[in-house]
């Protein structure tokens, strides 16, 4: 660090501690109480410490990682570094297949050794895989800003819920176990999820960038109030509870059972979402779709039907939603309109984002680390939101791909040119 | 000789600037025609109205493709329909799909030649996996014509400017079009990139028989490769003939060659 400037570089976390212990002053060194109309102040000097030490090290920090991250002299050497990683981590098709065949297993066994309540929350985390899954196809691939998801993911419960509301009743009537509405329900909740993503898309597909998120946030927003207001339908503000669990041979399982039955399900929905996805994505469509992200005035001069595609991403990211959302219905058994406002639609999205754009590993990652480490850290519950927002902003600074960028397929060629019978791709 | 596109009394009004006025033109089979013109004249207005970006106010364009007897009309359609009708084009402010790698960008081009739909892309079945092989092999070979081929893995934006322009190209390529719209491929190229380029666009009409027209400003350039030329200004055509002719013309030496 030869050309550091070190100089400048304490003047300006000088200057920012002198600014931040002006701006913190009257709000954590004095202490007003009023008692009996009298205005008392504490001074609390201790502060006077805290904030500007503290200030001057956090802008220190904050400097030097800017610093690094705009290149340096060390750069080319980190380069290199992330390179051999890549090349011996990342890449590696051994150290691939034992870490995914390690995860599978590890998901696989959890819910034997792992109680109630953890397995409880890892459903969850699972159906906020699938989420992410499906928003990823959205966002990812089709580089469409949708705010809206979790209104699919109502569609999806939903329709579960009423369809148990309504039909429930025959069922028992005549004699059929209401378990097997689920299974009905499951392929119900992705048709209509499709219905509705049909319908959004229809004033979607004009619209780019931020027309199309507040479009698509408004849909999301809309969903909510209807079953919120629409009473004697839906059930409003109280849902819909009571709602059966999928069917296992007839057997009253206790809820211990019945929740590792519904992991099980789950997790073969998810497996069934990785793969349907990094198929997509090597495919003629998943190649349409990010060329449709990248530009779309090229992506239509080269042959793609613009309007086509878009449907085809937006439909699928919505049947996604709305399995997902049976799946939620049927493990919590109850349902209301609180579980479906924005906040959960931009959760889905933080779960994309912060993972890794478009990179399948790096929403799993997200999913698990935005729907986990609030519930095991409900201790720091107050700081939650705090935190959430803190590590955005770093995020998007540090390490805008996410973390774990999406990694290209590789294309191998032999360098003999005339051998093309060789020649084939591989990952 | 065999006209494969015809431009008749084309206008495109923008509010209350007429970009293109009343534009006659013609293409022959197998020629390399080039359109020159000021900036701001219109030329690329005229690439977006016969490649379907803008719908022309009024006019028409129509293509007959060679071996074809009857022309169809194609003012008015989609991009997308256009392009699988046998037209592709690049464009002057290079717009790749930057975040893909250089083969991707060309197989994306290839798309509508491939018939895997999702059933077949999720079950990935032994016709997916042979289209896909093949499309492969098909983009490199592309790559390998406009010697792009070295940097195949490499990310589209992270290859040197005259690499960028060559990729546009490919990808237009990939398309198969019998009838090329180069939008000033020479932008930004230094003499030898632009000595290259010539090559290309040469070894293209002669060998892969596709009919070119281009939008430049090198005039070394379009004298040197194009038989006929057509010149614009506010929107007008204002001459057109041969290189030497359009030279010589005083109309063309007044609004753009300068004197």
């Amino acid at each position: 660090m030869e050309d550091f400037n070190w100089k400048e570089y304490l003047k300006d976390s000088f200057i920012s501690m002198l600014w931040f212990s002006l701006l913190l002053f009257p709000m954590l060194v004095m202490k007003i109480t009023v008692k009996g109309g009298m205005a008392d102040v504490t001074y609390r000097w201790g502060y006077l410490v805290v904030i500007p030490v503290s200030a001057f090290i956090l802008s220190a920090l904050w400097k030097y990682f800017r610093e690094r991250q705009q290149g340096g002299d060390k750069a080319d050497k980190r380069g290199e570094i992330a390179a051999l990683f890549r090349r011996t981590f990342i890449e590696n098709r051994t150290v691939k297949k034992v870490s995914i065949i390690s995860a599978i297993l590890i998901m696989a066994f959890y819910p034997v050794f792992s109680g109630m309540y953890n397995t409880n929350v890892m459903i969850s985390a699972l159906i906020y895989i699938m989420l992410g899954l499906g928003l990823n196809i959205v966002l990812g691939l089709g580089g469409m800003l949708h705010l809206g998801h979790a209104a699919f993911f109502a569609v999806g419960a939903y329709t579960y819920g009423l369809f148990f509301k309504y039909a429930g009743q025959f069922f028992v009537d005549a004699g059929i176990s209401t378990g097997w509405m689920f299974w009905i329900a499951l392929p119900a909740g992705g048709i209509m999820a499709a219905v509705f993503g049909v319908l959004l898309s229809l004033p979607v597909l004009r619209l780019r960038g931020d027309y199309l998120a507040i479009v698509t946030l408004a849909f999301g927003e809309i969903m909510r109030m209807v079953l919120q207001n629409w009473g004697n339908v839906t059930g409003g503000a109280t849902g819909i509870s009571l709602i059966p669990r999928p069917w296992l041979f007839g057997i009253n399982v206790t809820p211990r059972l019945a929740a590792v039955y519904i992991y099980y399900i789950v997790f073969a929905f998810v497996i069934i979402s990785i793969i349907t996805v990094s198929r997509l994505e090597n495919s003629r469509i998943g190649r349409a779709w990010e060329a449709m992200r990248e530009d779309e005035i090229a992506c239509q001069s080269m042959g793609i039907d613009l309007v086509r595609n878009k449907l085809t991403a937006f439909i699928l990211g919505s049947v996604w939603a709305g399995v997902a959302g049976v799946l939620f219905a049927s493990q919590t058994t109850y349902i209301n309109p609180d579980s479906f406002t924005i906040w959960e639609s931009i959760l889905i999205l933080c779960i994309v984002v912060l993972g890794g754009t478009g990179s399948i590993s790096g929403v799993i990652l997200g999913a698990l680390i935005i729907k986990l480490l609030p519930e095991y850290m409900r201790a720091f519950a107050q700081y939650r939101l705090l935190v959430f927002g803190l590590a955005l902003v770093l995020m998007m600074i540090f390490r805008p791909g996410g973390i774990i960028k999406k990694v290209r397929k590789i294309y191998r060629f032999p360098l003999d040119e005339e051998n093309d019978a060789a020649a084939e791709g591989q990952n | 000789m065999e006209k494969i596109m015809e431009i008749d009394n084309l206008s495109m009004v923008f509010g209350g600037l007429k970009a293109i006025d009343n534009v006659n033109m013609s293409i022959n089979s197998g020629a390399i025609t080039a359109l020159i013109g000021p900036n701001g004249a219109g030329k690329t207005t005229l690439f977006n109205c016969i490649t379907g970006v803008y719908k022309p106010t009024s006019g028409s364009v129509s293509i007959k493709k060679p071996g074809q007897k009857e022309s169809e009309k194609i003012s008015g359609l989609k991009p997308h329909i256009i392009n699988r009708k046998g037209l592709a084009r690049t464009f002057q402010n290079i717009r790749l799909f930057s975040n893909m790698s250089v083969l991707e960008n060309v197989m994306v081009g290839r798309h509508h030649k491939l018939k895997a739909n999702i059933m077949g892309a999720l079950l990935r079945d032994r016709k997916t996996r042979e289209e896909e092989e093949k499309v492969v092999n098909d983009s490199y070979e592309i790559l390998k014509k406009i010697n792009l081929h070295k940097f195949v893995n490499e990310m589209a934006r992270n290859l040197p400017y005259g690499a960028q322009r060559r990729l546009e190209i490919a990808r237009a390529l990939s398309t198969d079009p019998f009838l090329l719209l180069l939008d000033e491929p020479a932008a930004g190229m230094n003499p030898l990139e632009t000595r290259e380029l010539e090559d290309t666009i040469n070894r293209l009409r002669s060998e892969e028989k596709i009919t070119i027209l281009l939008i430049e400003h090198d005039m070394s350039l379009v004298m040197n490769i194009s038989e006929h030329i057509y010149v614009v200004d506010y929107g007008k055509m204002i001459a057109e003939g041969s290189p030497d002719e359009v030279k010589r013309n005083p109309d063309v030496i007044k609004a753009y060659l300068g004197e």
